[in-house]
């Protein structure tokens, strides 16, 4: 009887210790999430929302074009980023893990992620002092008497992916780095060994053995990316919206939060897509 | 294919610390040599520098009679088999044992059929599509010799690959390695802190202190008459007794002890030649007391038993001597032996298997 | 046939091991000094125009003033607003980091029914958008008629901030931990005690890195601070305001203020907590 007892006050110990975070989980963040789910099956007629259940706010995100090319649009600038960044990042992550003295390594890796460390939203706003009609680039280059007319590079998607780009190289090199260096010397030792030379060892051994890390921040650049509002509301101008830039309209200006709910929902779809494709790398195989 | 190795005054020295201190080595073609050592000693350096990983800071190398000195390991007729023994993930045992043959450029059906056979040598052909971590730690093991031997090197250098596997498995594959040297010929060179597996494996074994040579010869010599105190110490349990050579003749010499005097032939001086007014230090295993009735044996007068442990092959007792009762020495009995604390027994050794060293 | 293939090889090797890594070498130098300009040009733009002297933060550089760190200064709002990303960071860390260390206290000493169910639901928010955590809580609150504050933007952080803090605190408490704490039960502590003299002070250095990341994030999150604040605001919201104004010097410095006190806490953090565990 009495062990029987220990383990049970035990037990009810131990849901004291996880109920607080378990309970604050629930309450606002599932709930909420439920709640936002069902939502988007509601509808709004003029400011207020209707609690009937239907499908018109997904009927109309595939039969509206404006709706649906937010999809695209945030897909097609979340996958060029996503690439950019890696084929970025790989080099420059490489070089600091390979090429530089080891006790500057510490050193040269601070120093390229340094501007993590600005405010988000002014991060955005610094590169509109570089890329705007006025800016640095544009002075620079008719200084020089390069171009005549300042060009348009900001208020675009070109500039929101130069935006993405350089926050997320910084993200992917402190993740491929890491990868790189926990890489046993023995294997490239065994490759050289073996015959292999200096492009073989990093094509047959060093590159796939850092796939996972790369697909790990490829993934987390995809998630954070496709869900950013403020990169493409500061730097993309106004013609080509994102979804997260929709979701906003829709909760702001057209007070429809069905809609925007149902956005949100299509949103987090992408992502577990994006998931269920990268999942095969994200776990890492170990010898 | 094998070929012999030749070091010539090699010494490695990282900042003031001298790994390697001016070590000279030949090895002949197709021996399995073991390089024996505790941590430090410097044997590991030496590995590397023959596979190409190190370049010695000062001396040479030669393998198969041509200089090594600058070749990078790819262009060297060495492989190495590591210590994590470093098989590639993300690649199936085929293609591990493969990749150095697609490295010199061996198209893929070859390369497979060649793969497979060095599998097969490892007992390991049924696995090949497996990849390393479905395996366990002997057949890890196995996979990392296969890929080494698939490229038919001259020379096989392993680092402590045993190190890893538990004393069952370690016997195994100690049987296992020498039987797959045998058969492929390669000259084999083998780093290890385990003085019994150095023993099971090596045609000679070459133990290294501090980054010098201490001894290089087959198992049984430097066993039985190691050429330094670190070596008759290292390979096993020892005695060391304090003596003075009081009379040198051509082929024999008294040693007086403080347990009595011994006569020895001059093949038991491993070290300089005995000359009168020497003081030596005699080396004794304990199996080398032996019963006082024995013909040949030297009776060293009576000890008393202090305390005695049955080991199963036999008694390992403590012995103080009644000439001499601040010397503890270490003997073992047979197993019949009714020996207990506090007994007296007669001592004797037998003189053939004393070896006689100077003062360190 | 080794020797045939060896002797083939060394020929178009040595030319390659002569020439080759004096070319890697160059243009990994090169490359190091282009990706290092475009990461480091925005903020090196933020900060020089941040002294402009002059309406317009971009060429020409008129001259070094510090007007703009002085109307940052003497702007109320933007005081208020830095005063409650303090607040609200430190406060929504210090919750976070406790309820993630009790369940992972929890999940990791007991056996309890439906635990990697439990895992997973505690991890969860990490995978969601900060704009969709938002928006529920956003419509929640709505409906339940809460007023937006502070409080409210608090709430939010901590439940993007607790996954975070669980997974690191969960993942540092090793079994090897287990038999320290069963001596100092066996000792005659309880359980408090165990955890407040044992198994927290073991675990500090996770702790803290749980705390400060959870610190950072909250600092400088913006989509739930945006969406659940009313009339107080915390700096990235206020900052967010000003842009309106467009282009602005004043931008600039309190853009360059963040980050350069960001730096310095970082450089201390570095030197003090860091620097000292290095050493063996």
């Amino acid at each position: 009887m009495s062990t029987a007892s220990l383990e049970q006050s035990e037990r009810r110990k131990a849901w004291g210790f996880v109920a607080p975070a378990l309970l604050w989980t629930v309450a606002f963040f599932v709930l909420p999430f439920l709640y936002m789910a069902a939502m988007s099956l509601w509808s709004r007629q003029g400011r207020e929302i209707v609690r009937v259940w239907n499908l018109d706010n997904y009927v109309r995100f595939f039969t509206e074009s404006a709706l649906l090319r937010g999809l695209t649009n945030s897909l097609e600038i979340t996958l060029t980023v996503t690439v950019l960044s890696v084929l970025l990042a790989y080099p420059l992550a490489w070089i600091i893990a390979e090429r530089v003295p080891k006790r500057w390594q510490r050193m040269a890796l601070i120093l390229a992620i340094l501007p993590f460390w600005t405010s988000y939203v002014v991060r955005s706003y610094s590169w509109l002092l570089v890329l705007s009609k006025g800016g640095v680039i544009n002075q620079a280059l008719t200084g020089i008497g390069l171009i005549a007319e300042p060009l348009e590079i900001a208020s675009n998607r070109t500039a929101t992916i130069i935006g993405f780009v350089h926050f997320f190289v910084m993200l992917l090199t402190l993740t491929i780095y890491s990868n790189l260096i926990q890489l046993s010397p023995n294997y490239r030792r065994a490759a050289a060994d073996l015959g292999a030379n200096a492009f073989q060892t990093f094509w047959h051994i060093v590159l796939p053995l850092t796939l996972p890390g790369i697909m790990t921040g490829a993934f987390l650049t995809f998630v954070l990316c496709i869900g950013d509002y403020i990169t493409p509301q500061i730097l993309g101008g106004n013609n080509e919206l994102v979804l997260p830039q929709i979701i906003m309209l829709q909760i702001g200006r057209r007070a429809d939060f069905p809609m925007a709910a149902a956005l949100s929902i299509i949103l987090m779809l992408a992502v577990t897509a994006a998931y269920a494709l990268c999942a095969r790398w994200l776990k890492i195989e170990r010898a | 294919m094998t070929a012999s190795v030749s070091i010539r005054n090699a010494t490695k020295t990282f900042g003031s610390f001298r790994a390697l201190d001016d070590v000279s080595l030949d090895i002949d073609a197709g021996e399995f040599i073991v390089l024996l050592g505790p941590s430090g000693c410097g044997k590991t350096t030496l590995l590397s520098i023959l596979g190409g990983f190190m370049t010695p800071t000062a001396g040479s190398v030669e393998i198969g009679g041509r200089d090594m000195t600058g070749v990078p390991p790819a262009r060297r007729p060495t492989t190495t088999m590591f210590q994590d023994y470093a098989l590639f993930p993300h690649m199936r045992l085929v293609d591990n044992v493969g990749f150095g043959l697609r490295m010199r450029g061996m198209g893929r059906a070859e390369r497979e059929d060649k793969a497979s056979d060095f599998l097969d040598l490892v007992r390991l052909k049924a696995s090949a599509q497996k990849k390393p971590h479905e395996l366990s730690g002997g057949q890890k093991q196995r996979v990392a010799l296969a890929r080494a031997l698939a490229v038919d090197p001259d020379v096989l250098l392993l680092d402590e690959p045993l190190g890893a596997l538990d004393l069952k498995l370690r016997r195994q594959m100690q049987d296992e390695l020498k039987a797959i040297q045998k058969r492929v010929g390669t000259t084999f060179v083998h780093v290890t802190h385990d003085q019994e597996e150095a023993m099971a494996i090596a045609d000679r074994i070459v133990v290294m202190n501090q980054g010098r040579v201490e001894d290089y010869g087959p198992p049984s010599d430097i066993y039985m008459r190691p050429k330094s105190l670190f070596s008759a110490g290292f390979m096993g349990e020892v005695n060391f007794l304090q003596g003075q050579v009081t009379e040198a003749a051509k082929d024999h010499a008294h040693v007086a002890t403080p347990i009595g005097p011994i006569m020895l032939s001059s093949a038991n001086f491993t070290g300089t030649r005995p000359a009168s007014g020497d003081r030596v230090t005699l080396c004794i295993r304990p199996e080398h007391f032996c019963a006082s009735d024995n013909q040949s044996a030297i009776r060293l007068g009576e000890a008393e038993v202090t305390g005695s442990a049955f080991f199963g092959t036999h008694f390992r007792c403590h012995l103080l001597p009644v000439a001499a009762r601040d010397v503890s020495l270490v003997a073992h009995m047979p197993q019949s032996a009714r020996v207990a604390a506090g007994d007296r027994i007669p001592l004797a050794v037998d003189p053939t298997a004393v070896t006689v060293l100077p003062v360190a | 046939m080794t020797t045939e293939i060896q002797a083939r090889a060394p020929a178009s090797l040595f030319r390659r091991s002569s020439l080759q890594p004096a070319l890697v070498s160059v243009l990994s130098w090169l490359y190091l000094i282009v990706i290092y300009a475009f990461i480091f040009l925005p903020v090196a733009v933020l900060v020089l125009f941040s002294f402009q002297d002059g309406r317009l933060p971009v060429p020409p550089f008129n001259g070094f003033s510090l007007q703009w760190y002085e109307t940052v200064f003497a702007d109320r709002k933007l005081m208020a607003a830095l005063t409650n990303s303090f607040l609200v960071a430190i406060l929504s860390s210090i919750l976070a980091c406790l309820l993630g260390f009790l369940a992972a206290y929890a999940l990791a000493r007991y056996r309890l029914p439906g635990s990697a169910l439990q895992r997973g639901l505690l991890i969860a928010p990490m995978t969601v958008s900060y704009l969709i955590i938002a928006l529920g809580m956003l419509a929640m609150l709505n409906t339940l008629r809460i007023p937006l504050s502070l409080w409210t933007v608090g709430i939010g952080h901590v439940v993007i901030n607790l996954p975070l803090c669980f997974a690191i605190i969960y993942a540092s408490m090793g079994d090897h931990h287990i038999n320290i704490e069963r001596a100092a039960r066996d000792l005659g502590a309880n359980d408090f005690k165990v955890m407040a003299l044992v198994t927290a002070p073991m675990l500090m250095p996770s702790i803290l890195a749980a705390f400060f990341l959870s610190v950072t994030f909250s600092w400088d999150e913006f989509i739930i601070a945006f969406l659940l604040s009313r009339f107080d605001v915390t700096l990235p919201v206020e900052i967010w305001s000003m842009l309106r104004s467009g282009l602005n010097p004043k931008t600039n410095a309190v853009g360059s203020l963040v980050f350069l006190v960001s730096v310095a806490v970082l450089l201390v953090l570095e030197l003090a907590l860091f620097g000292r565990s290095r050493k063996p």
